[in-house]
């Protein structure tokens, strides 16, 4: 499953690239990210990366705890603005529009490019108004029967739909924990965003509810463009498609996830891979 | 591997939590716990102690304020020619006529006939009042002879129970032994007003008026009090102004409540000067009171707003807003509403400040709005409690026993508001 390349690599107009690979295909990126660096007060955390991200396929940040690599993530919805002492240099744009810079709205941001969390948050509304939330909020549907559909909809991707069926209108906190988080995933999709970012969102998880959620990233795969940070490099190897190797708020290295698995061209990221430091 | 101490090779090695030492120690840690839970029993038995002793006393003495003396008295009033005036049904007018019809000489002369010049000298002056109304809502009265629970006045109920002149206890020994005299409850107590006689005095007038500056103290330090909390947690920035905004908040919630009844004399009564003893003007100086720990009690609940529900709202698009208002808000409500129901208890129980702004005046009927003058229960007790009448200790004692009902149902309404919001995360 790992390096499925059936994808066609579209047009290669790409600009330089002089920090990237050569093997990343040169489609246009759902998300480029250059030069970015976020900061905390006076503290460096992410020191100048750049990366594209594609709709697809799944990109995945992996690197010891502290490497900025969550930090980063939540740079691509502006989710560091709730931070007061977080400050953003650089440049991100999803479908070529700086989301920082130019006029576009946070709102309509965080509704194209969403995003699932470490520990689940359902919140504590019935698991109907959890995943009709953000189309409420949005006026993404008309009416009562077309919210019904999109709940359903969004319930069956996210794999949900056959457990939770009959019991909508219980709590969301009352499921399991790795039901939770496909309620959460349910939650991002429920508006149909373009991203979905994933912060470590199985590191919470039983292997079982780990499985289950790695079975549905490969199958959302495609249809969104998905970027997930995590600690598990055996998880980065079976969803991801491309691997970014984070140490010290820098990218040490990225391409292919088989690439970087097998033969990784930095010594840092061989020493992590192996289990040498992390 | 050798022996880590080489000098006693003899001596084998004890694991240090098999030690003798190590049982000791065991020991303590157990013996301290116990103390501590000793303790701590003592602490909540002694707390016990003295709400049970302060119940069971107040309940006490103030069973008797639920009751009042009476003297029974045959009254044939269809003897005495009364009318019911035509056409009116209100309570009101109906006594008011037959007053005017003579029915107070009527009871006196009835009651001269029946238990003889000197009984019918110590009937309370409101007497015949207690007969109208029994008409007014029941005219076939007037037709019939039937017995009336009649009140006394001060004196003979005083000699009655043993104190006072020692002229009346013979003959209030005698109505006893024939049985015309007896304690009865007294359910008029939660409805009439405040009189100069303990007999006929009420707690309604006082109940009402507090109520009412509840409803305008919770109507305005309500909404202002969690508007700030909001404010202050969610929009405010972090700088020195705030920091000022916030100690300021902390410490007016400290300021002793008679501050609060001089900020109303001097603010509030010069701006509405003809509004002393209202209820409106009452409640604007509690709500100044209570709005503070409103305020404090609601930052503590937003702040206990998981950061993990804002972070998934924030992240499908929802605005701050809408952040507030659809999760922040109903998650931190049991809390503000926990702390706005401490915040009213106090300022229900509050009387100094009330004083401050002539919530103390004799008030004989019940306001009938924000803005006829009033009193509050607090300051009924502290009014009766200053009375001379035997009578009115009892009454005090009732009143207290009304107040400590009212302050009780509020804490039930709370728990209850409380578990019906509280929602787990």
């Amino acid at each position: 499953m790992v390096n499925d390349q059936s994808f066609s690599p579209p047009d290669p107009q790409e600009v330089s690239r002089s920090a990237l690979p050569e093997e990343i295909p040169a489609g246009a990126p759902k998300m480029r990210a250059r030069d970015v660096s976020v900061f905390y007060g006076a503290k460096k955390a992410v020191d100048e990366v750049s990366i594209d991200i594609h709709t697809e396929y799944v990109t995945a940040f992996i690197g010891p705890s502290g490497c900025g690599k969550s930090t980063f993530l939540r740079a691509f919805n502006r989710m560091n603005d709730t931070i007061g002492s977080a400050r953003v240099e650089g440049c991100i744009e999803l479908d070529g529009e700086d989301i920082y810079k130019s006029r576009m709205d946070v709102v309509q941001l965080r509704a194209r490019v969403g995003m699932v969390f470490q520990k689940p948050n359902p919140f504590p509304k019935s698991i109907y108004e959890n995943v009709a939330y953000g189309p409420r909020i949005h006026g993404l549907a008309q009416g009562k029967q077309e919210l019904d559909q999109v709940v359903e909809r969004s319930l069956r991707r996210a794999g949900l739909w056959e457990e939770v069926k009959d019991r909508l209108e219980d709590t969301g906190t009352a499921l399991s924990g790795g039901q939770q988080q496909r309620l959460c995933i349910a939650r991002a999709i429920a508006v149909d965003p373009e991203v979905i970012l994933m912060d470590e969102p199985a590191s919470a998880l039983d292997p079982i509810a780990t499985a289950k959620i790695e079975e549905l990233i490969d199958e959302l795969r495609g249809r969104y463009a998905i970027v997930i940070v995590t600690h598990s490099m055996q998880q980065a190897a079976r969803v991801s498609q491309r691997t970014a190797f984070f140490h010290l708020g820098r990218i040490v290295e990225y391409g292919e996830t088989s690439q970087i698995f097998t033969t990784p061209r930095e010594e840092r990221t061989k020493d992590y891979i192996t289990g040498r430091y992390g | 591997m050798t022996s880590p101490v080489p000098s006693e090779p003899a001596l084998q090695h004890v694991a240090p939590t098999r030690t003798d030492a190590f049982a000791r120690r065991l020991k303590q840690r157990y013996r301290a716990e116990r103390h501590f839970r000793l303790a701590g029993l003592s602490a909540i038995v002694f707390s016990v102690a003295v709400l049970v002793f302060l119940l069971f006393n107040m309940t006490v003495n103030g069973i008797g304020g639920f009751q009042r003396t009476v003297l029974e008295v045959p009254i044939d009033l269809s003897q005495a020619q009364l009318m019911l005036p035509a056409g009116v049904d209100d309570e009101v007018a109906v006594v008011r006529s037959l007053q005017e019809q003579g029915l107070s000489e009527i009871v006196t002369a009835a009651t001269r006939q029946a238990l003889g010049e000197d009984a019918a000298a110590q009937l309370g002056i409101d007497a015949w009042r207690t007969i109208g109304e029994d008409v007014a809502n029941d005219p076939a009265l007037l037709g019939t002879r039937a017995t009336y629970q009649l009140p006394v006045t001060d004196s003979l109920s005083s000699a009655f129970a043993g104190e006072g002149s020692a002229d009346l206890q013979p003959l209030a020994r005698a109505l006893a032994t024939h049985g015309v005299l007896h304690e009865a409850f007294d359910p008029g107590f939660l409805a009439r007003s405040d009189a100069t006689d303990s007999q006929t005095v009420g707690i309604w007038s006082a109940l009402k008026g507090s109520l009412l500056t509840m409803a305008v103290t919770l109507a305005l330090a309500f909404p202002i009090g969690v508007l700030a909390a909001l404010y202050l947690e969610e929009y405010a920035p972090r700088n020195r102004w705030t920091d000022i905004i916030e100690v300021s908040i902390n410490n007016l919630a400290a300021v002793p409540s008679i501050i609060f009844g001089l900020l109303g004399l001097a603010v509030f009564l010069a701006i509405f000067p003809n509004m002393r003893s209202a209820p409106l003007i009452g409640g604007m100086t509690l709500a100044l009171m209570t709005m503070p720990v409103i305020v404090i009690s609601g930052r503590n609940a937003i702040k206990a707003v998981p950061p993990s529900i804002r972070d998934g709202a924030l992240a499908i698009g929802a605005s701050h807003i809408q952040v507030v208002f659809h999760h922040v808000l109903p998650l931190a409500l049991p809390g503000i509403l926990t702390g706005t129901i401490i915040g009213m208890a106090r300022a229900l129980g509050e009387t100094a400040p009330l004083l401050m702004i002539g919530m103390r005046a004799f008030v004989a009927t019940p306001p009938h709005g924000f803005t006829d003058p009033a009193t509050a229960l607090p300051v009924q007790i502290f009014l009766w409690s200053d009375e001379v009448d035997r009578g009115f200790v009892e009454r005090t004692s009732a009143a207290i026993i009304v107040l400590l009902g009212v302050l009780l149902l509020m804490n039930a309404l709370a728990i209850y508001l409380r578990n019906k919001f509280e929602k787990r995360w």
